[in-house]
């Protein structure tokens, strides 16, 4: 009975997650009627695949006790370096591994700076998420490349054969598959854990905590990069401004998944859940003609409740039960 | 009794001396560098281009200083208490729509009823942070992040796509930047204003002291009577009121605003201070450090134009500037630890 | 030694439950002016709790606190310390980016006629303060730098500074050499004649005999007794304070030492030690004596790969081993507990499980997935083998005691199957019942042959545990002893630098 019980406390967030799924389709349909529609579904999961693929990298970093605000400034710099290789005459599948290469490259300049000398991860990803973008701005200014073969925007906006799933999905599920059981079935996962409790005694327990931060923040790097091949082929355009201010979302869905902002507890299946709840709440809320900033308004009240919700909660159950002590106390004194 | 301790004093002078000195020079390493950072741009541009010397690029300078000041000193509070404002920019950007906005319905709204209502705003979503933040026990960095995309968003419902340009409120409101008292414009001396007013309470306040002591250890804090709550809720709120005020003068200033106005700023702000030697982990950093940061990213930025290189260089500079600073720091920190510790074992 | 009149705090039948554990059952306690009252008992036996109370964190259940005669009651810490109580916990609480004056004053500055804080009055004051414990520190340099002792003296400053009656020290030498714990206690007899009440709370029962006048014994919440010190002995205190008699604190069987498995020749660490070789034989256990920051922790981080020698060589088997990380110590069968429990030694929100397997997780794992299988399977035979009282191997190890959880972290590295085994502190801050039991487990594992070094600030311990003694003073080999021959003068003299020609033998 305990044991059942403690089950259902450790899947309490999961559980909180749909029932916000569910009320965001509820709220989707009561807003448009197009929202339930199977086209609107392939149209929606398109549209916030490179938030899905970062926030897996994302995940793991947070809950290795760290943070990497640069992701997005990483996925603009890849798209630029798709467009400029690719205007220089190189044939695409190698500026995609340009581009692949190149954020790597951020990446790990991030994570050697984190871990060879010891800097908070917080101050050097809001450093190079300047740098990034300043530097893809440097090299396209603000021009735009788009005149990329329709084999490559099809990508980004077409569909498996036959069926109304994007390709993009296809990736980012099978991606997501990976690193679900990456983090929790796996040594490498078990190990990311106990870096984020405690990163001395993992250090003590013969980890290399710093070859496996280092290793997160290349995959950062890395798969923010590959959000960036799927962004430039959605929008068929490369540009320096591309995908600005998308850390935002990725930070905020990461934490609606209930991951822990100081490391060492969350889950990937609560991100997962969160990523469909951020996604389609913005969806029902395009729908209904709300622009995107103004979105914004619901998203950072979530990302805000998602902390304070449960806080508050906390706070209330304290106050009745001290009342109730103090209650029952001065009834014993009589 | 009193030879004794006289005594006392005397055998420990000697070693009080030199701890001393050294203790203040550690202190203050990093403001003299940042100074002839500083000084290396002035000269090495200068020479370069002699306009740059020009007392009229010099006020250029501050100007574009002043408002990234302001908002500084607010981040500065705050991050001194290990907590941080990441929706300073929201607030800035709300504030300075919502002033504008107001002269351009009612041109004759009383200039100071304007201000405080700017004022007024800051405050408020300040409080609403700080309420979060104490109150709530979210971590900083989420909860400002959160209204960071939440005031934003509340500004684009307000402004609703339009735009206040300067033909369309009063000069009174403008001159607000401009007005030169001794020569200088007003909104300079706002700036010098609340930095020395800030930077006397953080020095010699029982309050400021106790701020440092919030960001220092939080729980030794609580434990000697500290109300870190009430303190934390301050330093947030004063953080939105100056940046409410800072919007006021943004408007004023640049004249035409919507509804993205001062975007991004958050970032700049923070670099100021993390440039300028306040530990992003809060205990330590300084006002003065913060101001030179701002100064020396905002020289920079204008050094930039006058060496005719591209502004898409700006950003750029700016995320190189954090890393460097932070870099330098942690050696710094390093060789102080060694520094201490060797003399302690000696 | 007159008998004070007046206690300054009388505790009468205090009770105090959380949730529906009840901690303290009906507990009397008087502090009079001028007398060091020793607090005893085991790990849960309630001291903290008590402490809690006098400080203000936590409130009774039921019972009456007296301050000076005047019934009271506690809300917070500011107010208990109001009354005169100041409270030095464990670990010291300071500001460690402040200097050492403001910590003394902070909070409480004095401020000049326009309410600025009068900078150079504070720095006077505290230096004043400090002369007069005839302490040298330097009250401009921030805390970061001080020593845990310095820090104590930083603590001790503060509650003088606030006129405080009445001195609450919670295990104040769980950290310190035994150097420091001499001066520490000097400035705790000169507070006494000042006519100070202090409540020491303290592990350690020799130093309770050489500090306090009187002892309360707590056992599960209850008072057990309340006695003038020189009515006791070390026995009787262990008999109350684990309800039986114990029948030894230190089990050691004797074992013929085998070949040298670590052989450590000439290491050199600029700045923490140098110069040291010593050998360690299976089945034999090495003790380390020292003070604290004698370097004896930071020779076993070198051995272990955490930090790198600078000169020096280390062999394992005879093999020449380069440390070049934990992960290679590892390999080659060291294994080391560290000091910190909390901080180095285990992942406080893993379960006993998870904590056990963390040094063998690629072993236990197939294909890059972990046997979770077996990983329960070596945790429940560990588990019982070491006998960890738990609700399960899947309770997390920040719920269990003290005691437990050095179990939990010495199961880890035994099932890493090692041939040296490097013990830190094994026995720091837990209870006395928990303290025989490690013994023995370490004196099972060296009949079994596996070689020990035994680092520990316990004097009795290392005495009665090692077959030989290592002293090291100021990052040096001082002396090195024999079972037979040691003893705790000899130990004292070498590791306060007392002898100077080398090796005493």
């Amino acid at each position: 009975m305990k044991q059942l019980q403690k089950q259902l406390s450790s899947w309490s967030w999961e559980a909180l997650l749909i029932v916000l799924l569910l009320l965001t389709l509820v709220l989707g349909n009561a807003l448009s009627p197009y929202f339930l529609t199977p086209f609107n579904f392939s149209l929606m999961s398109e549209s916030f695949m490179e938030i899905a693929i970062m926030s897996l990298s994302m995940t793991l970093i947070v809950i290795a006790g760290e943070i990497d605000l640069s992701v997005a400034s990483i996925l603009g710099l890849a798209s630029v370096m798709i467009g400029i290789t690719w205007s220089a005459g190189i044939p695409l599948w190698l500026d995609i591994l340009i581009a692949l290469a190149v954020g790597a490259l951020a990446g790990l300049v991030n994570g050697l700076l984190v871990t060879r000398l010891g800097l908070p991860s917080l101050v050097v990803t809001l450093g190079t998420l300047a740098l990034y973008r300043g530097l893809a701005y440097v090299i396209l200014g603000s021009q735009a490349v788009s005149n990329f073969p329709s084999a490559y925007t099809n990508f980004g906006i077409g569909d498996v054969p036959g069926t109304l799933i994007p390709w993009s999905l296809v990736v980012f599920a099978l991606l997501a598959l990976l690193f679900l059981v990456v983090l929790h079935r796996s040594w490498i996962g078990r190990q990311i854990y106990a870096i984020g409790n405690n990163k001395e005694a993992a250090r003590f327990a013969g980890i290399s905590v710093n070859r496996v931060k280092l290793m997160l923040f290349v995959l950062s790097g890395l798969l923010s990069a590959l959000a960036g091949v799927v962004f430039t082929a959605r929008i068929s355009s490369s540009r320096a401004d591309n995908a600005l201010g998308f850390e935002l979302d990725v930070v905020t869905v990461v934490l609606l998944g209930g991951i822990n902002i100081f490391g060492g507890s969350g889950s990937m299946v609560g991100v997962i859940l969160a990523l469909f709840v951020v996604g389609g709440l913005r969806n029902a809320l395009g729908l209904a003609f709300v622009s995107g900033d103004v979105q914004n308004i619901v998203v950072g009240a979530l990302l805000v409740f998602s902390v304070l919700g449960p806080n508050i909660a906390q706070r209330v159950r304290d106050a009745v039960s001290r009342r109730r002590l103090a209650a029952g106390s001065s009834a014993k004194k009589v | 009794m009193a030879t004794a301790s006289k005594q006392a004093q005397k055998t420990s002078t000697t070693p009080r001396r030199t701890g001393n000195r050294l203790v203040v020079l550690v202190s203050r390493v990093r403001e003299l560098g940042l100074l002839v950072v500083l000084l290396l741009i002035v000269l090495v541009v200068g020479v370069q281009v002699p306009q740059f010397f020009t007392l009229s690029n010099m006020i250029q300078i501050l100007l574009s200083v002043s408002i990234l000041a302001i908002v500084a000193i607010g981040e500065t509070l705050v991050i001194l208490t290990r907590n941080v404002d990441l929706s300073v920019g929201s607030v800035v950007g709300f504030s300075a729509f919502l002033v504008a906005n107001t002269f351009k319905q009612n041109p004759h709204t009383n200039l100071l009823l304007g201000i405080l209502l700017g004022c007024a705003l800051g405050l408020l979503l300040g409080a609403i942070n700080g309420l979060i933040v104490t109150w709530g026990r979210v971590p900083a960095i989420v909860a400002t992040l959160g209204t960071l995309y939440a005031y934003r968003g509340f500004d684009f419902l307000y402004a609703g796509g339009n735009q206040v340009s300067a033909s369309d409120v009063p000069d009174s409101f403008l001159s607000l930047a401009t007005t030169p008292l001794l020569g200088i414009p007003l909104l300079i001396w706002f700036a010098v204003l609340l930095a020395i007013i800030f930077g006397f309470l953080l020095r010699s306040s029982r309050t400021g002291r106790e701020l440092y002591a919030i960001g220092s250890n939080p729980d030794a804090a609580r434990l000697v009577g500290i109300r870190s709550d009430l303190l934390v809720f301050g330093a947030f709120a004063i953080a939105g009121l100056l940046s409410g005020f800072a919007g006021v003068l943004w408007g004023a200033r640049f004249a035409t605003v919507d509804a993205t106005a001062a975007s991004g700023l958050e970032l700049l702000v923070i670099a100021a201070v993390v440039v300028g030697g306040v530990n992003i982990f809060g205990g330590s950093g300084s006002i003065v450090g913060a101001m030179l940061g701002a100064i020396v990213l905002s020289t920079i930025d204008n050094s930039l134009s006058f060496l005719r290189v591209s502004q898409f260089w700006l950003q750029a500079i700016d995320g190189a500037a954090i890393l460097i600073a932070v870099t330098l720091d942690a050696f710094i920190t390093r060789w102080v630890q060694h520094l201490l510790i060797t003399r302690r074992q000696r | 030694m007159t008998e004070p009149s007046e206690p300054i705090v009388e505790l009468a039948g205090i009770t105090k439950q959380f949730g529906t554990v009840q901690v303290l059952r009906g507990v009397d306690l008087s502090l009079y002016p001028g007398e060091v009252h020793a607090l005893v008992g085991e790990n849960g036996a309630g001291k903290s709790t008590l402490v809690k109370l006098l400080a203000g964190i936590h409130r009774p259940g039921a019972g009456v606190i007296k301050i000076g005669g005047k019934e009271v009651e506690l809300h917070n810490p500011i107010q208990a310390r109001h009354l005169g109580i100041a409270v030095i916990h464990q670990e010291p609480t300071l500001f460690p980016d402040l200097n050492v004056a403001e910590n003394v004053y902070m909070g409480r500055h004095p401020r000049d006629r326009f309410g600025r804080v009068d900078w150079k009055r504070m720095y006077r004051e505290v230096e004043q303060l400090l002369a007069s414990l005839g302490v040298h520190l330097n009250v401009y340099a921030p805390v970061q730098g001080l020593s845990v002792a310095d820090q104590q003296l930083v603590e001790i400053a503060k509650a003088l500074s606030l006129d405080s009656r009445v001195l609450i020290m919670d295990e104040p030498t769980a950290a310190l050499s035994a150097h420091e714990v001499h001066e520490l206690f000097a400035i705790v007899r000169q507070l006494r004649e000042r006519g100070v009440a202090i409540l020491f709370v303290s592990h350690r029962l020799e130093e309770i005999f050489e500090l306090a006048q009187r002892v309360t014994v707590l056992r599960d919440g209850v008072r057990v007794a309340t006695a003038p010190i020189s009515e006791l002995t070390t026995e009787e205190i262990i008999r109350q304070m684990v309800g039986r008699a114990l029948e030894t604190l230190y089990p050691k069987s004797a074992v013929e030492p085998g070949e040298v498995i670590l052989d450590v020749r000439h290491l050199t660490r600029t700045g923490t030690f140098e110069d040291v070789s010593f050998q360690v034989r299976r089945g034999e256990i090495l003790g380390f004596a020292g003070l604290v920051g004698a370097g004896r922790t930071e020779v076993a981080r070198v051995v272990f790969g955490i930090d790198r020698a600078d000169a020096g060589e280390i062999r394992i088997g005879g093999k020449l081993v380069q440390m070049h990380s934990p992960k290679t110590a590892m390999n080659y069968g060291i294994a080391y507990v560290p000091e910190d429990r909390h901080q180095h030694g285990l992942v406080m929100d893993f379960s006993i499980a998870r904590n056990m397997t963390l040094p063998i997780l690629r072993q236990t794992s197939l294909l890059g997935l972990v046997n979770q299988r077996r990983e329960r399977e070596i945790a429940k035979d560990y588990s019982a083998q070491l006998q960890v009282r738990s609700s399960g191997i899947d309770q997390l190890v920040k719920a269990l005691s003290g005691g437990n959880q050095q179990k939990v972290v010495l199961a880890k590295w035994l099932i890493t199957n090692p041939s040296v085994l490097i013990l830190d502190e094994p026995t720091r801050g837990i209870d006395v019942g928990s303290k025989a039991e490690v013994h023995r487990i370490v004196s099972e594992l060296a009949s079994k042959g596996l070689a020990i070094m035994l680092i520990s600030s316990d004097l009795p311990e290392v005495l009665a545990m090692a077959d030989r003694v290592l002293v090291m003073h100021e990052g040096r080999i001082a002396a090195e002893f024999t079972h037979a021959d040691v003893d705790q003068e000899k130990v004292m003299f070498a590791a306060t630098g007392q002898v100077t020609n080398g090796y005493s033998q």
